[in-house]
């Protein structure tokens, strides 16, 4: 076992604790960044002009309007910009644009002394436009060619041959929405100016470091100039990875301006118009089989919408290459991918990060297949798992293949699945109008930031001379746990009981430098510097502990709050040895680091070993579908999933439940529209609010959820033994997909494939199973042969070299 | 309901965690109770959506009971909906008030114990809705029956008597909600020297006469209804406000700034229920709550309206006159009362007069109603016709706005239909009847042959469109299913109801 990995008895990791702040969140004292202003004097509020064209220019924009509004303040416009007007890393955000890129883009913010002052202020703007055409839809993005940032293809052995020689070879489309995060609480931020000039910022955001770094560059200032803070946030999951910066800098840019606090708070209409949501895709694809449907090759091009600008859209798109496996050996693959510019919101990170979409991708081609193959599906899905030695398209090597195996066994044993087929069978010959189905889906999610440069971070520990211990570290909380790992990770490795802990609010100038609180990677990254941290004060103290009890050093262990040390029976309690420490001058606070070793990925041709593991888990899903309405109900889910040792298992449990559902949201219920029509609402987000934009509710809850942790877990690699949990079990959710469109099969004759949309939604539903039900075909349907050639890349797209390899590159050149 | 005189401008309270705070002076009538709460520090109710839609801002708030006013219940609704104003002299509570970090509430244990919070931000009002089912008369009644519901959308049911769908107007993005319904699950009964118990025995707050001014606009709360009418006669600026569920709306998310607010909702003459031998009269004041429990399932039809309609933190507020008031194409009140060959009362400061529901719908959000009068009464004839359902289709199982909505009332006798009323919204501007479904189905055999092909003249009905929730096709499509499935599901005409 390695010493990252390694557990000592009793270790506080694993114990199943509520959150750190659970007693806060229930008792409505938990503060978030919007819960600051009541409680800051003379804030001023911003308030968005927001363009009702998806493509324009700005011709004119006459403020003076607004100031005779009372209350009114000031309006912000591009003018008052001392640094760089963009609020993105690539220089391809405006943040107070000439040309408008999507409706709702916000061409000024009012500040005024209310909120209710703002918006009328907002309201009294006058601003002209030129109103440009606009691109729209993916279909439109393809046919017109839109497409922003590189084309990068995952290749291995010659696919199109190998479709020659398969016995069987199928082609088709595959579509799949988008997904708002909708984390209940929106985006936020409060900006003021210190004494000196340097600005404050609470934002709400995942990735602390980059708001610092584009507040400063917004304002013309350097980095420890600008202090951002993250108490915590009211979810996350991607969305606040890149999208609050351009709002921590217009509230700062306002606070420098003014020189009162700024509140910046999005309304939810403004935060569903204005934010980037999950890429929907498009993917055109064939594939071969032989006869024992072993997948032969593989042929796609994975189109993603990635709005008006690149954001995230390149890392999400190589994500969602390097996901289209799953958990399936490919032997022959290519595997294109392009990023559609259009006029809609710049999509961005969501739990999975393209991992959801890649592998929606063959576990569309694996359902629609099946049938014609004649090979139940989950037969299909399991005869193509990985064994260990092989590797994945992009040439990592699999070594953990019987996690997947062993997770659907027990899936298959705990579920009683045989049984419960004969009952679906048994219910489906006695219901005319309902119809149910049993899915099982497998996942298999790379763990790491694909750049490897972002496999790094730090941390700081404090001892105070009382003994009591004070955590800071880069990742940020939002809902996840981490803070609640953190914690358990510092007591476990100091020896002390937790209640002698605590952890500090995410700022960049306790730790500096920090990568985005993303990729899942929270836990193994800041666990690996927080441990890193204690080590080093519990290596300080055990010399003074071995002088005070004479023994070496290394005899001495610190086991909740006792010093204990081979060789003699004398203690001495942490208190005690932390106050002789100070006395004998010791440093008693540490600044920790961690870099996951072993990760390389060269991004130009796609290949390497990207990630540290992979994380496992199986999902068996029976759902219920009413054939009048196309309504559907899950029944049960039973979910086996590896987290590696648990570090947190009620976090973990948690984690895994919530992301399924969240997953269950974006795969049958969750429905982005946009006014795609020519009229004058062109643009226009058309679910724009809470009303028509409906997130599961209670009512949704499988009747029955078990989820169980896989056993004999460990890994190596990753901090006490455990793994990441954040993003995976999202993916769990195919199997309700899959389990709806073989229940909709079911209501035609044996053999019938079935097309789902995704989002599934009653109305898709019932289409479907209409469909399946009178034996149409409606276009668009998996067809026999291998037809057109999914699209390849334009050699004219840019190179895909991120400044961080090249920094590798260079280093290595030198 | 007894009313105490006028508040002086400036003399509004609430009181708050059982302190009174005044409104104080940068109070407006279109404060809403969210923003009030948080601009003093209790920010512990969080703004989710500012629609209703999310329960993130749910607070606790003191109502009678239905027992005709000896006693108090508590009751959560959306504060970001309701104006303070609307609140003046009434008791809230909020999450901070429940418990402290050293003294947890009950309910906050259970949810922090079971992992009910993940980031935490929806759990406040979490915590009120499920405080609010926690303390409801009468739950431990069902104790002991889990998992069966009440009705066929009641709903879960725990072994403690707590119906699961109580937080259903509760969005949590985190969790997945398993650990929430666990809670909900594993809570007893509250304590004796719980305050809020013993709060329920005593008498309820009365509603105090307000008049409240701000921002070039004014909230009364009158008297009386004559007082009511009075004022709507004299200013044609006046909007009714009841439950504020579509007000809220208004004012929240497309910035209206009505002029003079005129609260009906504590109105008595607004909150009569009664069934007579002819006819059931329910006031239009009542909440969507209060008729529900009142009927009791008296009419069947509209029992199966409630749970299908919006969460109960919105049911706490609504009402049948805000419902019909709006004259909403997609009100799901309009297609079951239409189907029930309902009456509404109209009442002005020149009298009353009594207009039969299937007149009263002019247009795409327009009536006969006038400016002057609001709706005092709904009146339902008895008896009820035997053959009912309600059938909602949206996208969501629960709280959604309806794609289509469909409300079925047919009297079945030896086999032969003999009188059928269908009420639809969601096809047309205005809800309607589905006259030429209704003439094609009378004086015929009530088999699966007739449905089969009258189902095609229901899916004809209307003009649906195609938009965000539903295509043009699936609505109509939906109309037609509906039939075929009252029909599978009530092969047999069932018993006609007293
Ligand atoms: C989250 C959410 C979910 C919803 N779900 C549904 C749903 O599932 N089905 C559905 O049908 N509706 C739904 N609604 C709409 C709304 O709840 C109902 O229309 C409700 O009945 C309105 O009643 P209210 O008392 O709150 O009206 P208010 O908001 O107080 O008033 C609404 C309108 O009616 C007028 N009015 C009020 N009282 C009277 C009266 N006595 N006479 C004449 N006019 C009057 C007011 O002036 C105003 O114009 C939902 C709303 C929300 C916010
Ligand atoms: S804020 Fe969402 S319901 Fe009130
Ligand atoms: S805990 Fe985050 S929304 Fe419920």
């Amino acid at each position: 076992m390695s010493r990252l990995s390694q557990r000592p008895d009793d270790a506080v990791v694993g114990r199943a604790l509520r959150h750190e702040s659970a007693d806060l969140h229930v008792t409505g004292r938990a503060l978030y960044t919007d819960d600051l202003h009541p409680r800051t004097k003379d804030v001023l509020h911003a308030w968005p002009v927001q363009a009702p064209h998806a493509h324009a220019l700005v011709t004119d924009l006459r403020v003076a309007p607004a100031l005779e509004v009372p209350g009114v303040v000031r309006v912000l416009t591009a003018q008052d910009v001392p640094g760089t007007n963009d609020g993105g890393i690539k220089g391809d955000e405006p943040l107070f644009p000439s040309e408008v890129c999507f409706h709702g883009q916000a061409v000024c913010w009012v500040l005024g002394e209310t909120a209710e002052a703002a918006r009328r202020g907002a309201l009294a703007v006058e601003v002209d436009y030129d109103a440009l055409p606009s691109t729209l839809t993916l279909a439109e993005a393809i046919a017109a060619e839109s497409f922003q940032g590189a084309q990068p293809t995952v290749q291995r052995g010659d696919a199109p041959s190998a479709l020659e020689r398969a016995a069987h070879v199928f082609h088709g489309e595959t579509e799949m929405a988008g997904q708002e995060h909708f984390y209940l609480e929106t985006n936020a931020a409060l900006a003021r100016v210190e004494d000196d000039g340097r600005v404050f910022v609470e934002s709400s955001t995942q990735h602390p470091t980059e708001t610092q770094e584009i507040v400063a560059h917004v304002l013309g200032l350097q980095s420890h100039e600008v202090t951002v803070q993250c108490l915590r946030m009211g979810g996350g999951f991607g969305g606040k990875e890149m999208q609050p910066h351009a709002y921590a800098a217009v509230a700062a840019l306002g606070a420098r301006l003014t020189g009162r606090p700024v509140r910046l708070r999005l309304n939810r209409t403004h935060d569903l118009t204005m934010t980037g949501k999950r890429h929907g895709f498009h993917a055109r694809w064939r594939v071969g089989f032989d006869d024992e449907g072993h997948l032969l090759a593989l042929e796609a091009t994975l189109t993603s919408d990635g709005g008006w600008s690149l954001d995230l859209s390149e890392p999400v798109l190589a994500r969602a290459l390097c996901h289209v496996d799953n958990a399936y050996w490919i032997p022959d693959v290519r595997l294109t991918g392009r990023v559609a510019r259009t006029h809609k919101t710049s999509q961005t990170a969501f739990r999975g990060f393209g991992g959801p979409q890649g592998m929606l991708v063959i576990e569309d081609v694996l359902g629609r297949c099946a049938p014609l193959l004649g090979i139940e599906p989950h037969e299909l899905r399991r005869r193509n798992f990985y064994v260990d030695g092989q590797t994945t398209p992009y040439g990592q090597v699999i070594t953990q293949a019987d996690r997947v195996r062993r997770a659907w066994d027990q899936v298959a044993t705990d579920g009683d699945l045989d049984r419960r087929r004969a009952e679906v069978a048994e219910f489906n010959s006695t219901h005319e109008h309902a119809r149910r189905a049993i899915a099982v889906t497998p996942v298999k999610f790379g763990i790491s930031f694909n750049l490897t440069a972002f496999n790094q971070a730090g941390a700081l520990v404090h001892v105070y001379k009382d003994g009591s211990v004070l955590v800071t570290h880069g990742g940020t909380e939002m809902g996840q746990g981490l803070h609640t790992k953190m914690l358990q990770v510092a007591a476990t490795t100091l020896g002390v009981p937790l209640q002698l802990v605590r952890l500090a609010p995410t700022r960049t100038d306790k730790v500096p430098n920090t990568s985005a609180t993303a990729a899942s990677s929270g836990a193994d990254l800041n666990g690996g510097a927080v441990k890193d941290a204690c080590e080093q004060i519990l290596d300080r103290l055990a010399q003074v502990a071995g002088e005070r009890l004479q023994v070496p050093a290394a005899a001495v262990r610190v086991v909740d709050g006792v010093v204990v040390a081979e060789g003699t029976d004398e203690t001495l309690s942490w208190a005690e040895l932390v106050h002789t420490a100070y006395f004998a001058r010791t440093q008693l606070f540490a600044a920790g680091y961690y870099r996951t070793e072993g990760l390389h990925w060269d991004s130009s041709v796609m290949q390497g070993s990207p990630f540290k593991y992979f994380a496992h888990g199986v999902a068996a899903t029976e759902v219920e579908v009413d054939a009048f309405t196309g309504a559907h109900r899950t029944l049960r889910v039973d979910i086996v999933h590896d987290v590696g040792d648990s570090l947190s298992p009620l976090v973990d449990v948690g984690q895994i439940e919530g992301g399924f559902v969240q997953g269950a949201g974006w795969l049958t219920l969750e429905d982005l529209r946009w006014d795609t029509g020519d009229g004058a609402g062109r643009g226009r987000l058309a679910t724009a609010s809470a009303s028509t934009y409906k997130l599961p509710s209670i009512a949704d809850l499988p009747e029955v959820l078990n989820v169980t942790l896989l056993s004999r877990a460990h890994e190596e690699g990753a901090v006490y033994g455990s793994k990441a949990v954040g993003e995976p079990p999202l993916m769990l959710a195919l199997s309700v997909r899959e389990a709806l469109r073989q229940a909709c099969a079911a209501f035609g004759a044996s053999g019938t494939s079935v097309d789902l949309p995704s989002p599934a939604t009653p109305e898709a539903v019932f289409w479907a199973l209409q469909e399946a039900r009178t034996g149409a075909r409606a276009q668009g349907h998996v067809d026999p042969g291998a037809g057109p050639t999914p699209a390849l890349p334009d050699p004219d797209a840019p190179e895909r070299r991120p400044e961080s390899e090249v920094a590798v590159d260079d280093l290595a050149g030198a | 309901m007894t009313t105490t005189a006028p508040t002086e401008a400036g003399a509004a309270f609430l009181t708050v965690n059982g302190t009174p705070v005044p409104l104080g002076d940068t109070t407006t009538p279109h404060t809403t109770t969210l923003d009030w709460l948080r601009d003093r520090g209790l920010t512990g109710s969080k703004e989710g959506c500012a629609e209703g839609e999310c329960g993130a801002c749910a607070v606790l708030v003191a109502r009678p009971s239905g027992d005709g006013g000896t006693s108090t219940e508590w009751v959560a609704v959306n504060s970001c909906l309701v104006p303070v104003g609307a609140l003046d002299g009434q008791e809230v509570v909020t999450a901070e008030g429940l418990g402290t970090p050293e003294q947890l509430h009950p309910v906050q244990r259970e949810l922090a114990d079971r992992g009910g919070s993940q980031c935490g931000y929806c759990t406040p009002g979490f915590v009120c809705a499920m405080a609010a089912e926690f303390y409801r008369a009468g739950r431990g009644e069902r104790a002991g029956h889990a998992e069966e519901g009440t009705g066929e959308h009641a709903g879960p049911c725990g072994p403690n008597g707590f119906e699961l769908h109580a937080v259903s107007g509760n969005l949590c993005r985190c969790t997945g909600y398993r650990p929430i319904r666990d809670a909900a699950y594993a809570l007893g009964e509250p304590d004796e020297s719980d305050p809020l118990a013993q709060r329920r025995r005593a008498r309820p707050t009365p509603a105090r006469h307000t008049r409240l001014l701000g921002d070039g606009a004014e909230l009364v709360r009158p008297v009386d209804l004559a007082e009511a009418l009075v004022l709507l006669a004299e200013r044609p600026d006046a909007l009714l406000l009841a439950g504020s569920t579509d007000v809220g709306v208004e004012v929240n998310l497309r910035g209206a700034r009505p002029r003079l607010l005129v609260a009906v909702d504590r109105l008595s003459e607004l909150r009569d229920l009664e069934v007579g031998d002819d006819e059931v009269r329910i006031g239009a004041g009542l909440t969507l709550t209060e008729v529900e429990r009142g009927l009791a399932g008296r009419v069947p039809l509209l029992a199966q309206l409630f749970p299908q309609f919006a969460s109960p933190l919105i049911r706490n507020g609504a009402t049948l006159g805000g419902n019909l008031g709006t004259a909403s194409p997609i009100g799901d009140a309009a297609p079951v009362l239409l189907a029930l060959d309902a009456a509404l009362v109209l009442a002005s400061s020149e009298g009353e007069r009594v207009v039969d529901l299937a007149d009263y719908f002019t247009g795409y959000r327009e009536s006969v109603r006038r400016p002057g009068e609001l709706i005092r009464e709904v009146r339902i004839p008895l008896p009820l016709a035997g053959t009912t359902a309600f059938h909602k289709v949206a996208k969501r199982r629960v709280d959604d706005i309806s794609s289509v909505a469909l409300a079925h009332a047919l009297d079945v006798v030896d086999g032969t239909v003999t009188r059928a009323r269908i009420g639809l919204g969601g096809v047309a501007p205005t809800p309607v009847r589905a006259l030429r479904t209704e003439s094609a189905l009378v004086d015929r055999p009530w088999t699966r042959e007739t449905v089969e092909e009258v189902a095609g003249v229901l899916a004809a009905e209307g003009t649906p469109l195609t938009d965000h929730r539903a295509s043009a096709a699936y609505r109509s499509a939906m109309l037609g299913q509906s039939l075929l499935r009252l029909y599978a599901e009530q092969p047999r005409a069932s018993k006609e109801q007293p």
